[in-house]
């Protein structure tokens, strides 16, 4: 059979692209010098990144775990239509949503803001959270918290020591979504923030293309994506297998 | 990426919904029903459910419901960047047929959501089928294939960027020394060149994606069904088309569904990768939204624009996924 040399061929073409620019990147280390000293200076923009990205996927695991406990657990009124406006932020396109919210954030304060991006990251994120945080705690059997609440724990107790250790697996794909989601995104940073040093890295990354004097530094450029990918990609090699469940649980239940 | 969740959940919701009477004074029947409970417990317990869900209620009021209702007042508003807004609809509405850009980034998006669709589900397709069993070495294959989809879609797109510059990139002389072409190759140079290069980086990009999605579609069709198949002698064609595709057609609808809204609200690769150029050849529906907003300042136009987008949208969804079901 020739089934390896196809499939063989078939990753060299999709690795291809990324072992370039690696390549194109490091050809000349000081690519990395004059990324370094662009714009505003490249920590700034990390800075940001990393910044935005604590913060959403903090955000998005602290509501997320409580929203799911919530609606695994109680009943309350409204629940159903809650969880159904919360599953419709799926069906609205990005631009519809980040027009409003550019002058919406603007009358909460939160114009230009980093904390301003990462609450609308969050926002996003919480559809997908909620599903899997929702479903974790609905796995957890009830005599777990039943037995910690006749100790006399309160349910705050209960779910803080007990049920949050149980869905720790869904609390780290739940993360590892929110953090790829909000590193990457160029559109929401694009129009959310309008200030050279607050952009994130891709926003800055993007602008190199803009050029000086119209002579566009391509290798300069190859070490931007560089430092935008790594991240990305040895994250996903380590996390892998989460980020395979929260496919599967996704997908499957269907 | 997180709309994989999309249909499975709306359907466990709508489910729930019918389970749970939401009508506040009835108690739900089911698990709890079994022993009695004590009614000020039971209204406590609400109150905590209440308190849990109010972070995500906090959220989903004031960035989603709250900006969605926005929108539609500012479209129905005169609405600068800077200055007063002025209620004046509906001009934002009325003025949308008069736009020139917007009609061909209507037909240009559609043709590109065409193309990419058919490209991308028969890859992906390709894919999952080469990677589905077990075999030595596998999973090394899976991951190759994925990796470009951790990789952010901006850097992804200068990535190709400078991969297809004539000067810079190496696709050129690669080309040139297999002597394939002879000369450099405009990749975004002539509309048509701008159009197949976007495609190849989407792909490129995509492939992996979809392949994950096709891969838990496959791996749900038991083994007894395709061995059951093999013993009544049906050759590997059969299997495929009158075993594989049927029972593959659920997730093949979600991800035709994904591919399509995601290629329908396409952006960031024509914003970076052609700036939609050339000749605003591959201008797409949000860019022109984008522009309305933040080069001509006119947010109510775009607001407009984007109330459109978002009924046909979920119009269209809609008539897909009854269709589908």
């Amino acid at each position: 059979m020739r089934y390896y040399p196809t499939v063989t061929a078939l990753a060299i073409l999709f690795l291809f692209p990324l072992l370039w620019s690696g390549w194109a990147s490091l050809e000349e280390p000081s690519n990395y010098l004059k990324m370094a000293q662009f714009g505003e200076g490249v920590d700034t923009y990390a800075t940001n990144s990393v910044l935005v990205s604590s913060m959403t996927v903090a955000g998005t695991l602290i509501v997320s775990a409580l929203g799911g406990y919530a609606f695994a657990r109680f009943d309350f009124p409204g629940k159903n239509l809650l969880f159904l406006a919360t599953l419709a932020i799926l069906m609205v396109p990005y631009a519809t949503i980040l027009i409003p919210l550019y002058v919406l954030l603007g009358y909460l304060g939160l114009q230009n803001s980093l904390l301003g991006l990462s609450l609308v990251f969050v926002m996003f994120q919480l559809p997908f959270a909620l599903f899997m945080m929702r479903n974790a705690f609905e796995a957890i059997p009830r005599e777990l918290e039943e037995a910690a609440l006749v100790d006399g724990c309160g349910t705050f107790r209960a779910f803080s020591r007990i049920l949050l250790h149980a869905v720790r697996p869904a609390l780290v794909t739940v993360g590892l979504f929110a953090f790829l989601a909000s590193w990457n995104d160029f559109f929401a940073p694009l129009i959310l923030l309008n200030d050279g040093a607050s952009f994130t890295l891709p926003v800055a990354v993007v602008s190199m293309t803009q050029g000086t004097f119209g002579a566009i530094d391509y290798g300069m450029l190859q070490a931007g994506v560089m430092v935008m990918a790594l991240p990305c990609l040895i994250l996903f090699v380590i996390l892998q297998r989460h980020y395979v469940r929260g496919f599967m649980s996704g997908a499957l239940r269907g | 990426m997180i709309a994989t969740v999309f249909m499975a959940s709306l359907r466990s919701a709508s489910r729930s919904l019918k389970k749970l009477p939401t009508s506040s004074g009835a108690r739900p029947p089911g698990r709890r029903a079994a022993h009695t409970v004590p009614s000020a417990r039971w209204r406590r317990r609400q109150v905590q459910g209440w308190l849990y869900a109010a972070p995500t209620a906090v959220i989903v009021g004031v960035l989603f419901l709250a900006p969605l209702v926005l929108v539609v007042w500012m479209s129905l508003n005169r609405w600068p960047l800077l200055g007063q807004a002025v209620f004046n609809a509906p001009d934002n509405y009325a003025k949308i047929p008069k736009n020139p850009l917007f009609f061909d980034a209507v037909l240009f998006t559609l043709k590109y959501t065409a193309i990419t669709t058919v490209l991308l589900s028969a890859v992906a397709l390709g894919l999952a089928l080469l990677v589905q069993e077990r075999r030595p070495g596998v999973a090394f294959f899976r991951t190759a294939f994925f990796l470009p989809g951790a990789v952010g879609f901006a850097a992804a797109a200068l990535l190709f960027y400078g991969m297809l510059n004539n000067d810079f990139g190496p696709i050129d002389p690669l080309l040139q020394t297999l002597g394939i072409t002879h000369e450099p190759v405009k990749w975004i140079g002539t509309p048509n060149m701008a159009l197949f290069s976007t495609i190849a980086l989407v792909l490129w990009r995509f492939a992996g994606f979809n392949m994950l999605i096709l891969l838990t579609g496959l791996q749900s069709i038991p083994v007894e069904v395709y061995e059951a198949a093999r013993s009544d002698g049906a050759n590997r064609w059969q299997i495929f088309t009158k075993i594989t595709m049927p029972l593959l057609r659920p997730t093949l609808a979600l991800m035709l569904i994904l591919s399509i809204t995601g290629s329908l609200l396409a952006f960031d690769q024509f914003f970076i990768f052609t700036n939609g150029g050339p000749d605003n050849s591959t201008v797409s529906m949000v860019m022109v939204v984008y522009r309305d907003a933040f080069f001509r300042f006119d947010l109510g136009g775009a607001a407009a624009l984007s109330v459109v987008l978002l009924v046909a949208l979920v119009g269209f969804n809609t008539l897909l996924m009854r269709r589908l079901k």
